[in-house]
Order: C-alpha cells, then sequence, then structure tokens
C-alpha cells in the first residue's frame, strides 16, 4: 500500500476513536511525512503526533492505534524466534527490569507473546479467525507481578531512593503490560486485519471511558482528568458571566482613561453587574453498581466549589444522610471517597440495595429545606429501584420548590426503562440525561448549570 | 524560514544552549520550522514550554518577541496603538494647515506603537514569537491571533495591510486553563511536554547543577520521580528538581537522608498537604508541622 493510502486509512482509524480530525491536518501530517522521511519510526510518531492531535489526552490512543498502523516489524521479532522456557524468559526479564532497559523490555515482551501468548490454531497457516494471540495468555503465564519484591531487592542500592524501589518496580511491570498488550495486538492485526483490531481492542481516551465500568487504574486517570476539566468548565461560565450584558458607564474609570487622550474620552469604561452564584444541591446513589460515577461528579462538583454559592451533597443507598463535610475534605484521599461515605455516613441501614422511594422519602423529610427558590438539584443515579415504590410525591416536592431539577443517568439511554429500572416514571417529572463518560458529563453540568 | 537543517540538528543546537530536547520536541521544533507552522505547546507547568522559545531563539540568533496574553488583553496591546497624546500634539502644532494634511500626516507610521505582533511581523531579521500563556487570554484575542498567524499579516485600515517579508518562527503557550477554539489548534502544530524521563532529568540536573555528584543527581531524580507518581496537589516541576539540587548542593549534603529531606521538602512541594502526603509515604519520622 502506498504512504498515503496507508496515512489515510490510520486517520480513519483514529476517527473511529473520537478525535476530530480535518483532512487540513492530514495534509499536514503527509507534509511531515514527506519532511521526516520513514527512516525513524519514533520520529515518525512524534511527527504525525504534532500534527494529527489538537490537545493532550489522547496520546494513549494515538500511540496504540500508530502501533497497529506503522507497526515496527511484521511477524516474530529477530530475537524471538529461538524457543525459550519460562523460567529463562522470567530471568532474562528480571535483568530487564533491573536495568529499566526498555528496548529490551520490548524485545522480551514481543518475545512472550511469541512462546506463551498462541492459542488455537495460529501459527500453523490453518484458516484466519480459528486462533489468536491472547496478552491475557501471556501475562497469566509468565506471571510479572511476581516479579516485584525480587527486582526491587535487586534495584536497592542502598540509599535514600530505596524507599521507592518497590513503587518503581511496580511502575515498570505495568511497562511491561502494556508492551506485551500492544504487541498482542499487532500481531492480531496481522491475522485478523487491521481495521477490526483497531477498531475492538484500543482503549479509549480518558474523557470517552466508561464510568461504571471503569477499573482501579482507569478511575485513577478519571481522577486527574477533573482538574484540569474543573478549570475550563469554570472558565467556560466565568466568561458567560462576564459577557452577559455591558454595565452603566463607569465615570471615574472613564476620566482617568481619558488623561493619556489630553481628556478627550476616548474609549469609555463600563461596571460589570455582578450576578449571584446559583446553590446547588447533589443527591447521589452510592450504591455498589454507580459509585464511579457518584464519586466522579462528587469530585467535579466540589472541585466547582467557587462557582456556586453553595454546594450541599446528599448521599443514599437506602437511607440518605448528608455528606458535604466528606465530600469538603475530600483533599486527604480522593480514591477512598465512596468507601468513606459508606463507612461513616450511615446510608446503608437496611439490606445494602438502592432504595429510591425511601432515600427520596427521608431527603424530603429531614432535608427539604436545603433547597429554595434558586437552588439547582442534580440527581445522580440509574434510577434502578430494586422493585420497590419509586415514590413520585416525594420527587414531585423537591421539584415544587428547587429552581431546576436535573437527572444524571449513568445507564446508556436505550436501556433506560427495562426491568427494574423507573426512568420512565420519574421522566415525567425532571429531565433525564445520559452521563456516562467525562466528556457527557463536562456538557451536561456546562450547559445546564444557570448562569 | 530554515533555521534547522534536520531533527539531529535541533537536538544539537538546542542542547549547545542549555535545553536538552527530548525526541518529541526536537522533531516538532524541526516540522514547525520546515512547514512554517506555529507551534502550540501545553504541559504542565515548569515543564519547559516557554524556556523552549527562548532556546530556539539562543540557539539560532534571533530576536525573540514575547506577547504575555492576560484577562483582557486587547488588540492596542497584541498589535498596535494609535500614538493619541503625540497626535493631539502634532495638530495642536499644526495649527494654521488644513485638515487633509494633518489628517494624512497624523496617520503615519511615526504615530504608530507597534506591539509585540506586529513587532514579530515588522522588520527582516530572524524572529522568534512567543505568545506565552494563550489560555489566559479572552476568546476574541483569538480571532485576532487567527490572521496574523494564517498569513503573518495585519491590517492597520488607515496604512494598509503589513504583510511579513520573514514570517517568525511562532511558539504559542497553553496551560489549559481554558479550552482554545478548534479553529486556532487547527492552524498550529501540537506538543505536549510532560515530565521528562529518569534518563533525561538527570542530565538536565547534571547540566544546570555541575557540581553536583552523579549518584546523588541519580537519587535526586528518583525521589523527584516517586512524588510526581503520587497523587499531589501539584507534582514537582523540572524547575524544582534543579532548585533542590541547588539546595542541597548549598546544604552540603553528600547522600540523601531523612534529615537532609524533611528539611528541604518544602522546595519541592508548595503545599502543606502535599508535604504531609509525602512525607507519610517516605516514611519521614517525626512529620513536620
Amino acid at each position: 500500500m502506498t504512504v498515503t493510502g496507508r496515512l489515510v486509512e490510520f486517520v480513519a482509524a483514529l476517527r473511529e476513536h473520537g478525535l476530530q480530525i480535518g483532512p487540513g491536518e492530514t495534509v499536514d501530517a503527509a507534509g511531515a511525512v514527506s519532511v521526516l522521511g520513514l527512516a525513524d519510526r519514533e520520529q515518525l510518531r512524534h511527527g504525525l503526533a504534532a500534527t494529527l492531535l489538537r490537545r493532550s489526552g489522547h496520546e494513549a490512543v494515538f500511540d496504540a492505534v500508530f502501533d497497529l498502523y506503522f507497526p515496527g516489524s511484521t511477524g516474530a521479532p529477530e530475537a524471538a524466534r529461538g524457543v525459550s522456557t519460562i523460567e529463562d524468559l522470567r530471568e532474562a526479564l528480571t535483568e530487564a527490569l533491573v536495568a529499566g532497559d526498555s528496548e529490551l523490555m520490548a524485545q522480551l515482551a514481543a518475545e512472550a507473546v511469541a512462546a506463551l501468548g498462541a492459542y488455537g490454531a495460529v501459527g500453523e497457516g490453518s484458516s484466519p479467525g480459528a486462533g489468536g494471540w491472547s496478552a491475557h495468555q501471556a501475562l497469566e503465564r509468565l506471571r510479572p507481578q511476581t516479579l516485584i519484591a525480587r527486582v526491587a531487592e535487586r534495584m536497592a542500592s542502598g540509599e535514600f531512593a530505596d524507599r521507592f524501589a518497590r513503587d518503581e518496580a511496580r511502575s515498570r511491570v505495568e511497562e511491561f503490560e502494556r508492551l506485551v498488550a500492544s504487541e498482542a495486538r499487532r500481531r492480531v492485526a496481522e491475522v485478523r486485519g487491521r481495521d477490526r483490531i483497531a477498531r475492538y481492542s484500543v482503549p479509549k481516551a480518558v474523557d470517552h471511558r466508561d464510568f461504571v465500568t471503569a477499573n482501579r487504574e482507569q478511575l485513577a486517570a478519571l481522577r486527574r482528568t477533573v482538574a484540569p476539566l474543573s478549570r475550563r468548565l469554570a472558565t467556560r461560565l466565568g466568561a458567560r458571566r462576564r459577557r452577559r450584558r455591558r454595565g452603566e458607564l463607569d465615570l471615574r474609570r472613564t476620566f482617568r482613561r481619558s488623561l493619556s487622550t489630553g481628556g478627550v474620552a476616548m474609549s469609555p469604561a463600563f461596571r460589570k453587574p455582578r450576578p449571584g452564584r446559583p446553590d446547588i444541591v447533589l443527591l447521589c446513589d452510592v450504591s455498589g453498581s454507580v459509585a464511579g460515577f457518584a464519586h466522579f461528579t462528587l469530585m467535579l462538583v466540589e472541585a466547582l466549589h467557587d462557582q456556586f454559592s453553595r454546594v450541599r451533597a446528599f448521599a443514599f443507598v437506602d437511607a440518605t444522610a448528608e455528606v458535604t463535610s466528606l465530600v469538603a475534605d475530600n483533599d486527604a484521599d480522593p480514591a477512598g471517597l465512596v468507601e468513606r461515605i459508606l463507612a461513616e455516613s450511615g446510608v446503608v441501614r437496611w439490606d445494602g440495595h438502592s432504595n429510591y422511594g425511601r432515600a427520596l422519602r427521608d431527603f424530603v423529610t429531614d432535608s427539604l429545606d436545603a433547597i429554595g427558590p434558586r437552588t439547582s438539584v442534580l440527581i445522580l443515579g440509574d434510577a434502578r429501584t430494586n422493585g420497590g415504590d419509586p415514590n413520585l410525591a416525594a420527587l414531585r416536592q423537591v421539584v415544587g420548590r428547587a429552581k431546576r431539577v436535573y437527572w444524571l443517568n449513568p445507564e446508556p439511554r436505550n436501556s433506560w426503562g427495562s426491568g427494574d429500572s423507573a426512568t420512565d416514571a420519574y421522566r415525567t417529572l425532571v429531565d433525564m440525561y445520559e452521563c456516562r463518560n467525562a466528556d457527557q458529563l463536562t456538557k451536561v453540568i456546562g450547559s445546564l448549570l444557570p448562569v | 524560514m530554515g533555521f534547522f537543517a534536520s531533527v539531529a540538528d535541533v537536538t544539537e543546537k538546542l542542547a549547545s544552549v542549555g535545553y536538552l530536547a527530548s525526541p518529541a520536541v526536537a522533531t516538532t521544533v524541526f516540522l514547525a520550522d520546515r512547514l512554517g507552522k506555529p507551534l502550540l505547546v501545553e504541559g504542565p507547568a515548569g515543564v519547559g514550554k516557554t524556556e523552549l522559545s527562548r532556546a530556539v531563539a539562543a540557539a539560532t540568533g534571533a530576536r525573540l518577541v514575547r506577547l504575555q496574553c492576560y484577562e483582557g488583553v486587547d488588540e492596542s496591546r497584541a498589535l498596535y496603538e494609535w500614538n493619541h497624546a503625540k497626535q493631539l500634539l502634532r495638530i495642536t502644532a499644526g495649527q494654521d494647515e488644513n485638515w487633509e494634511e494633518t489628517k494624512a500626516d497624523v496617520f503615519s507610521e511615526e504615530f504608530l506603537l507597534p506591539r509585540p505582533l506586529l513587532t514579530a511581523i515588522q522588520g527582516d531579521e530572524p524572529t522568534v514569537l512567543l505568545i506565552d500563556e494563550t489560555d489566559k487570554a479572552d476568546v476574541e484575542i483569538e480571532g485576532l491571533l487567527l490572521e496574523v498567524l494564517g498569513d503573518f499579516q495585519i491590517t492597520v485600515p488607515e496604512l494598509g495591510t503589513i504583510t511579513a517579508t520573514r514570517p517568525p518562527f511562532v511558539v504559542l503557550t497553553s496551560n489549559a486553563t481554558r479550552e482554545l477554539s478548534e479553529a486556532l489548534r487547527r492552524r498550529c502544530l501540537f506538543l505536549h511536554i510532560d515530565f521528562p524521563d529518569a534518563a533525561l532529568e538527570e542530565r538536565i540536573v547534571r547540566l544546570h547543577v555541575p557540581d553536583m555528584d552523579e549518584t546523588l543527581a541519580t537519587s535526586v531524580v528518583r525521589v523527584v520521580g516517586a512524588l510526581r507518581a503520587m497523587e499531589l496537589r501539584k507534582a514537582p516541576s523540572v524547575a524544582e528538581t534543579i532548585d533542590w539540587a541547588r539546595t542541597l548542593l548549598a546544604l552540603g549534603a553528600q547522600t540523601l537522608d531523612e534529615d537532609v529531606v524533611r528539611e528541604s521538602l518544602g522546595v519541592l512541594l508548595k503545599h502543606q498537604a502535599d508535604v504531609l502526603t509525602a512525607a507519610k509515604r517516605l516514611r519521614l519520622d517525626s512529620v513536620l508541622r
């Protein structure tokens, strides 16, 4: 295939992962290829990234797709052709990890996939689709995690910095696991066709990652997006407020400005009106099924706290409790926020299944005075009542008192109303929005909040 | 255009003025130079975004023109301004000439105050234009930048269009406090500078603090790397690593130990909460107050 054709396919694959790339960028990328040449693969990678990427946070997706479309080699790498035993591999890997030699690690990753990752009829020239290469299987057999202690021990050289040897060893092992995953992807792509693999096995960009199914490490990555996200939202809200309208003429500043023009008022100054900031009340389901989502939203709203005159947070599973103070000092340990809410606030009183009816009743009886005429209420949850009464009367009371009520639902829209979901009943009273990832959450919070 | 001959040339020239560029940085700078496109640099504070443009200017002997953005920076601060006071003086001085003559005279280059963007475009000498903290400026200024960065020209209604005879090498920096517009991003090459890897950071430390012992430099970089892996409010930047290395040197430390680290942790970490977290993780007993 020509380089241009390959480049166009590559761009198409990136687009499928939510990266917005226009034809202009593709032209730039082609320019970069012709300036840099194809000889140095890393240079090519950086060059294409510079021309095709437009913001941070998409590097991981870019790298994974790049490895598929511009592979370092095809088939097994030179070094991997000799068959080695698991013990030999583990020994060699220990050496590489201790030295932190990424090149050797990449080579060993290739070797590991070749020797340990094959399943089915792959490699015997039979029909495609009958087998493949599995990173999971290779890692299962090689068990690099068990090397951490040994590597840490060998890395220690009797200094202060050795206190981190374990952390460093762990992160190197994680890097090795990533290398294995991308090597397996590359090999499968050779067998099955690149497009398919690019579509299904490249991990999603952070802001498109699903809250509910994200694992621990992905949640940590999401958490790191909170700060920039909240800053971005805050400036956007701020800009909207600033621009809203011109205030009255500010005589003092107009005079001051006119001094440099000999008393001629060339540019009048205006006083900006200071609009009030909204109150916000959060009512979050923190049960296991949606905890990741609730956690993330709580953090985002807390990070935005100076955009609101008052933020109060209530959490519930089958009972409701105010958690404002817990959320406010989440500096201590953002990772354990939901665990702390569950442990300290008494949101579980009965069986630990979320019960929207009872939670709403609790909220209305104990804390209805939290809602005033300037309050926006955000309800977070999947509206799965486990068969219980949805208690529409209580929700109606909330809607009646608040300025606005929004419901953010982390479930995909097409499964709303199925099974024990009471979304259809609730939607008769409040607007409900699908909110599955950071991208959607930003949009919803940005567009819904009154200015 | 044409400051650099190859990617290796970029690395070499930047190193000669004390900027150690990673391959990604060198490649992107080379591309920006060759393709004649502005370079948008993002990344955490203190990784050398602003420094990069300074290094490019120093390495190539170009003059550096800097536009520092802030909330409320406007056309008259970024492009040009008429010198009203001088114009008024001129009009008062020429009492008896007719209006036509005065008007023609008062709107000439003599009364024009060039601001950074116009300065960078005027003139024939090689120029590096740094537009610092673009995200701090209001959205309106971006529209202005589009014209300037797209065609390297500025229109002054009374004088006509001024086009650059020698387009400057443009670097925009941003901390992503505000989302820059798509249109602006599309006109730029994008570079995300992250914290350097351990080997590069060690070289940077040894370059800036040449008196430091090699093993101590290694430990310093290891500790900083570990701090960055923790969840801190503000991770230590490269600039802070260098500061810390200097501090250690000043304290006369030969190796890192609990006491030295405890005393000097404040150089690296700027929030009390971070200091406490780090002290706990570093097992610095008798934690600081």
